[in-house]
Formats: C-alpha cells, structure tokens, sequence
C-alpha cells in the first residue's frame, strides 16, 4: 500500500495529529470525556495506522518487539507502584491523599499516575496483539510490504556500497 | 426531534445484526460487526455516557476490527454453509432465554427515573463529593482512578494478561509449513 | 419521554439473543466470536441504560443551570464500569482470535462440525492402531 498515493500521504499527515489527539485524551481526561484507556487505544492505533501503510517491518523498527513488552509490564508496574507509595507515606494503598501537599493535589498525581500506568499498558497491549496477528503469516497483509522493503532495503544498501567504492 | 433519533439508532442497531446473522461473507460481518459499534456509540452519547461512547468508537470499531480482519487474512474468508438448513434446537433455546428475560424486565424500574435504586446508594457520594474530594470535573475520571482505584487495577492486570496469552499463542513467527492436520495430531497423540 | 418506558430494556433482549443465537446456531469459529461482541455489546447497553436520568447530562460538572434548577448527572458507576470492560472486553476477543488461528493452523479449517469430523476420525484410527475396541 506504501505507492498509493492517498493512503500514503493523507496517513502521513493524520498520524501525528493521532499521536497528539492520545497525549491530549490521556492529560485532559480529568476534565472532559477521556483518560488512560481511551489514550492507550489511540496511541496504538496510531502505530497500526502506519504498520497497514508502510509494513509491519518498518512499524517494528520504531518501536521494537522488547520495548512493546517493556511498555505492557511497565504500565501496570507504575500503577502498583503509585498504591505502593501511597503506602511508604503512610496512608492505605491506592489512598493518593498523602501524595500532595494536600488531598487534592494528592487525589490529583495520583490520578495522573494512575492514568498514565492504564494507558501505557493498553497502548502496549494493543499493539502487542496487533504485532502478533499482523507477522504471524508471511502471507499475511503485511507480508507484500516487508518483502518489497527487505527488496528496497538491499538495493539502498547496494547504492551505497557502489557510491563509497566510486569514491 | 431529539427524542426519535434514540429509538431509529436501536432500529438499525437491530438491522445490522440481522444482517450479521445471515450474512456468509466473513469480511462483511466484521466491517458490520464495526458499524455496529459505531451505532452502539451514539446510542451511549444519547444515554449520556460520552466516555464510553468515545471506548466504544475507538476500541470496538476502531481495534476490534483491525484484529478481526487479521484474523480473516490468516484463516478463510467466508463462512460454510451448515449442515443443517433452519436449526430448530438453538431457536428454541433462544426464544425461551429470550420470553424469560423480557418478564424480567417489567420489575426494572422504567429508564431514566430518577428514583430507581441504582441512583440511591453511591452515586450521589460520588456525584457530590468527587469533585470537591479529588478536584477532577469529570466523575468517570474521578470513580475510574481514585474511589474504585483495586477494580481499575484488575482490569489493567486482566488487559496484561490477555496481551500475554496472545503472545504465548501467537506471538512468535511460524518457522516452518505446517504439517497436514491428521499427520499432526496423530504425532502429537503418540506422544501422550 | 416516558411513554419509552422499557424500550431499552426490550432492545437489549433483541440483540443479546441475536448475538446468542449467533454463538450456538452458526458453526464458523470467526462468526461466533462477532456473536460473542453482539452478545457483550448488549450487555453494555442494559448497564448505561440503567445509568440515565431524563434530563439529566453527561457527569461532567458545569456551573451551568438547566432552566434555572441545578444540573442533574447521570450515574458515572455504570459509566465506569463499562468503560473498563469494553478494553478488557476486546483483549479478550483478541485472545479468542488468537485461538482459532491457532485452531486454523493445525487443523486447516475453522468450521466447527469439519474440526469434530476430524476429531472422530482420529479417534477411531488411533483405536484400531491399537488393536483393541474404540
């Protein structure tokens, strides 16, 4: 799908205005419609988005398979660890009074933590499980493209060497 | 006006999955399985739940989709015709879950009363103080992360472990032909 | 608007046995699951139903006034509630797909009466491979 025209340029222009739209879903869902799972799924589609048009190969040099995981774990580790400072300060766990300088500005980090861990562990998970039905077949809807890129990718790499012996 | 849109978006709610039912073309069921949610999503706006409306647009017909439709290119794309022409013995079992439920349903208090019992207990808390205990407007925002913090930790951990169970399944690219299916399964019964 | 009554209520009957009958009349593994969403996505529908007030709005607060009486929200617990099952809700669905493309791969088909044949037919083999009664 990488030589259509359309396709290509018009996700090339919507893809970081996704982006932008998640970050602004995730840090403005205390006060309108919005928060972690929302963003999450948004981020990711992002990613998905750009795997459908340009390969799954390409997607994945951005964002490798390791970090996908780190990004599943590190969500949910960051929300127990916001009820788990909660408790070093001595309150109950997930009680996010004592995170501030008072309750509300507590209840508010702690919401924004919150938040963020849910968001970083959908966006993981999504793209997690996209990743795995998307390169489980050569065949598959972005078999085509990975062979016309690895194909691309060897006559770049080809130039190059001409280009460097010619010099 | 206003008040017809809600029971014309139902209709056609109805309609499409009527459509989903009868239709074998798989790549069709799931691009209505997607049009499906995007109906159900004005239905919550309706129904005043606009963040549910916006995960419904973004996760059931945004995803949901996307998934589906892998899974279409990894297996077939249309559906076999049954064995049996009218199942009689699923009608049945549907019409009788069905009538029961419908009973059921005229001891709920009638949608929208401002008395039934589900408004009585936490939500006025929640509606009154959430605001003024956390500083967050939004209410879903407020109940999600703070007041019912253990339960959106559960789900967290439920999303997590599905991811992981998809890539303990599925997660690694095949490396070699797959055998022929008997073959298979016959190895892997002497094995046992 | 009260002469809706139980309208909702009647709709999410509808469409939760569609999605039944979906899940036990059709053999293809991909259908089922769709049924399996209709099914859900209706159950979605009774919680949010339950959830609205007439005349009230969504539970954001505004300093606004509605014909001069304060606002009235609709509950947020059902709105949290299918919020989070929603995502939960298509993580699952994903696992499920990963299943029958796992089902696909060893047994080449995703009909369910195909994979029973085979089942049988194995079965069988392996008892007279054996030598003794099935």
């Amino acid at each position: 799908m990488r030589y259509d025209g359309v396709p290509r340029i018009v996700s090339k222009l919507l893809i970081p205005l996704i982006l932008l739209f998640g970050l602004y879903v995730q840090f403005h869902g205390d006060y309108g419609p919005g928060g972690g799972f929302q963003a999450g799924v948004i981020f990711a589609a992002g990613f998905i988005l750009y795997a459908l048009i340009f390969g799954l190969r390409r997607c994945r040099e951005v964002l490798s398979d390791g970090f996908v995981r780190i990004m599943l774990a590190a969500g949910l580790l960051l929300y127990i660890g916001t009820g788990l400072a909660s408790l070093w300060l001595g309150a109950n766990f997930l009680d996010y009074d004592v995170l501030g300088h008072d309750p509300v500005s507590g209840q508010h980090h702690g919401i924004l933590l919150v938040e963020l861990g849910v968001g970083i562990t959908v966006a993981g998970a999504m793209l997690a499980i996209f990743f795995s039905f998307a390169g489980r077949d050569e065949t598959g809807f972005s078999g085509a493209d990975d062979a016309e890129a690895e194909a691309e990718a060897e006559a770049e790499a080809e130039e190059r060497e001409r280009a460097e012996t010619g010099a | 006006m206003s008040a017809l849109i809600g029971p014309i978006l139902l209709a056609f709610l109805i309609a499409v999955a009527l459509a989903i039912l009868n239709l074998r073309n798989l790549f069709a069921v799931v691009m209505l399985s997607g049009i499906f949610s995007f109906l159900m999503a004005g239905v919550f706006v309706i129904l005043d739940a606009v963040d549910v409306a916006f995960t419904e647009a973004a996760v059931g017909a945004g995803i949901s989709t996307v998934l589906m439709l892998g899974t279409l290119a990894l297996t077939a794309a249309r559906e076999k015709l049954p064995r049996k022409r009218l199942p009689i013995l699923p009608l049945l079992v549907v019409l009788a879950v069905g009538g029961v439920l419908i009973y059921g349903t005229f001891d709920m208090p009638a949608i929208g009363d401002p008395n039934a019992p589900v408004h009585q207990h936490m939500a006025p808390r929640f509606i009154e103080q959430g605001p003024i205990e956390t500083g967050v407007p939004n209410m879903v925002t407020s109940v999600l992360a703070s007041y019912r913090g253990y339960d959106t930790m559960g789900e967290t951990a439920v999303i997590f472990t599905a991811a992981i169970g998809v890539l303990l399944m599925i997660g690694r690219r095949r490396k070699r032909k797959p055998e022929t299916a008997t073959g298979k399964r016959e190895g892997r019964d002497d094995a046992v | 608007m009260t002469w809706l009554g139980h309208f909702n209520y009647w709709i999410f009957v509808v469409l939760m046995m569609i999605g039944l009958y979906i899940v036990i009349s059709r053999g293809n593994l991909v259908k089922k699951i769709v049924g399996l969403n209709v099914f859900q996505t209706s159950v979605f529908l009774l919680y949010i139903s339950m959830g609205k007030i007439w005349d009230g709005t969504a539970p954001i607060v505004t300093d606004a006034l509605m014909d001069g009486r304060p606002v009235a929200y609709s509950n947020p617990v059902p709105h949290v509630l299918i919020l989070t099952a929603i995502v939960v809700g298509v993580a699952t669905t994903a696992l499920g797909l990963a299943f029958v493309v796992r089902i696909k791969e060893s047994y080449g088909t995703i009909e369910e009466d195909e994979i029973q044949h085979m089942d049988e037919e194995a079965f069988l083999a392996r008892s007279e491979h054996l030598g003794g009664q099935p």
